[in-house]
Parts: C-alpha cells; sequence; structure tokens
C-alpha cells in the first residue's frame, strides 16, 4: 500500500515538476515587467489579461502594412499556430497549446522587440508586454 | 571495310546524352542548394522565412544584410551582436563566390559581385527561371511572397528547388 502511494506521489511530481520548471522563468520574466512597469507609473497594481488581449486584437497602423496587428502572423485564435507572410508557421502563443513557450527571457525580448517594431512602431512598454504574457498564460 | 556509320552515330549521340544527363544529375540539374546546416542560423533565418542556402547571394550581399537586420526588408530582424557575428561567419564562408560556388557559381552569371542585389528574387537566372509564371501564380492564397519557395519547392528545405 505505501509501496503504491509512492508510486503515485512519483508520478505526480514527474508530471507537475517539469509543469513547476516551464512556469519558474515566465514568473521571473513577468517580475521584472512588474518591476519595470511599477517604475515607470507608480500606480501599477497588476498585469491584465483583458488589456493584454485587447493588445493582442487591436490594429496599429504601424511600421509595415502587411502586419498591423498580433494576430496577422499569430492567428486569431490564441491557441491555432499561425503564419508569417513568407509561409512559416507559428505555433500557437497560447501556453496550454505550446507549454514550453515564453521561458527563455532572451528570446522573448527578441520577439517582443522585433514584433513590437514592426506591428505598433515602436518598443512596447513593460506594461504591455506583462499585460500580453499574462493573456497569453491565461490562455 | 564497310563502317556502319548510322548505328555508330546513333549510338554516340545516345552516350552523349547520357553523359550530360548525368552530369546535370550530379550538380543537381543547377537546382541543388546545400540547406543551411549550422542549427543557429536554421534558428535565427529560418524562424519567418525559409533559411535560404548561403549559395544563392554572394559574400558582399550577406555582409550588406547583415549589417542592416533592424530594416530587413520593411521588417525588424535584429539579433544580438554575439550571435550576429556567427551568423554573417557562416554565410560569408558558404556564399556563392566562396565555399558554395558549386551550388551558386550559375546563379552568379551576369551578378556584380561587387555591389550585389540582396534579393535572391532579384538575380538575372531567378527571374529567368520563374518567367513563366504570372502575377496571379505570386499573389495566391498558398503563396503570397516571392520568398515563399517551400509554397511549390515542397522539398526546398532539404535544398531541392526542382520544377
Amino acid at each position: 500500500m505505501a509501496l503504491k502511494t509512492n508510486i503515485s506521489a512519483c508520478l505526480l511530481a514527474a508530471l507537475v515538476l517539469p509543469m513547476a520548471s516551464f512556469a519558474a522563468p515566465r514568473d521571473d520574466l513577468l517580475a521584472q515587467y512588474a518591476a519595470a512597469a511599477k517604475a515607470a507609473t507608480p500606480a501599477f497594481s497588476s498585469f491584465s489579461a483583458a488589456r493584454g488581449e485587447k493588445l493582442h486584437f487591436t490594429k496599429f497602423a504601424g511600421r509595415k502594412q502587411e502586419t498591423p496587428a498580433c494576430t496577422s502572423c499569430h492567428a486569431d485564435n490564441p491557441r491555432s499556430a499561425g503564419r508569417t507572410p513568407a509561409g512559416k508557421v507559428v505555433e500557437a502563443v497560447a501556453v496550454s497549446v505550446t507549454p514550453a513557450r515564453y521561458t527563455d527571457p532572451s528570446k522573448v525580448e527578441k520577439w517582443f522587440k522585433r514584433n513590437c517594431n514592426d506591428v505598433l512602431g515602436r518598443e512596447c512598454t513593460p506594461l504591455e508586454k506583462g499585460d500580453w504574457l499574462t493573456y497569453v498564460i491565461s490562455q | 571495310m564497310n563502317i556502319p556509320y548510322r548505328p555508330v552515330a546513333l549510338g554516340l549521340t545516345a552516350l552523349l546524352f547520357s553523359g550530360i544527363l548525368l552530369q546535370r544529375a550530379q550538380a543537381g540539374g543547377g537546382h541543388f542548394f546545400a540547406p543551411v546546416s549550422d542549427p543557429l542560423v536554421r534558428e535565427e533565418c529560418g524562424s519567418c522565412h525559409l533559411a535560404f542556402a548561403p549559395s544563392m547571394l554572394p559574400a558582399n550581399s550577406w555582409k550588406r544584410m547583415m549589417g542592416d537586420l533592424n530594416n530587413h526588408f520593411g521588417a525588424d530582424a535584429s539579433v544580438a551582436p554575439p550571435a550576429a557575428e556567427q551568423i554573417t561567419r557562416y554565410l560569408v564562408e558558404n556564399a556563392a563566390d566562396t565555399g558554395g560556388q558549386r551550388y551558386g557559381g550559375r546563379l552568379m552569371r551576369g551578378v556584380s559581385i561587387e555591389n550585389p542585389p540582396l534579393r535572391i528574387t532579384e538575380l538575372p537566372k531567378w527571374v529567368r527561371e520563374h518567367r513563366e509564371l504570372s502575377a496571379n501564380d505570386w499573389k495566391s492564397r498558398d503563396v503570397k511572397t516571392k520568398a515563399n519557395c517551400a509554397a511549390c519547392h515542397t522539398d526546398a528545405e532539404r535544398g531541392y528547388y526542382d520544377e
């Protein structure tokens, strides 16, 4: 009986631990964005998935006409794969579908810089990054 | 002695023909461009578009392109400096006028090596090879841009660009 419990505990740990190891870098990243958002706006309290969702679907008159919104490459459904203008498949942004996403901070920063410049015509603020990340983690 | 000219001539013609075919097959008919082998280059250049073979452009094109990644044909494709240097080195070493000559040599006909274009689609041979396609072919839903080689060349990722 005790052995059985042990095995179940091990199995549970094996299932949960990898998720926890994926979540930790994302939490660190969110904490960094929160600190930066607070520094920029002392009234900042927390990130909002709703604001992130709005940002995700907003059409901007940014730099590239062919990619006016996040959804231009990332598909209208966050749980679906997207497609770049040159035909490459982009894995779904939703963490529930692509669990390893946003675990490499330098990769996250690289894509925020590129994509915000192309879509919004400027870099995103820490508030926008945190909101968007909160949105896709919730999906 | 009576030499049977006709059979000999026929035989020689057949031999010549298979020789040409064999040579073309060995050279991939000019339609093989060794794909990117460096994992970093494949990852960084292959996220938005096919990781184009370095032998499709001369070294000077790659140098100029890598020096202006913030404005990569209108998009921000910036890469952090250490990675960018490694990518540039790979592209320059395997370019059409350096290490990749046996694949890209023919593509360089009529191209100024000092001041080459940045777009593969502006090379005279590329234009000639695609002259039969209409504007509508390029605009079709599955193609969209001339950078989407794999829409028609289904084996492009592996380096084969046959018709």
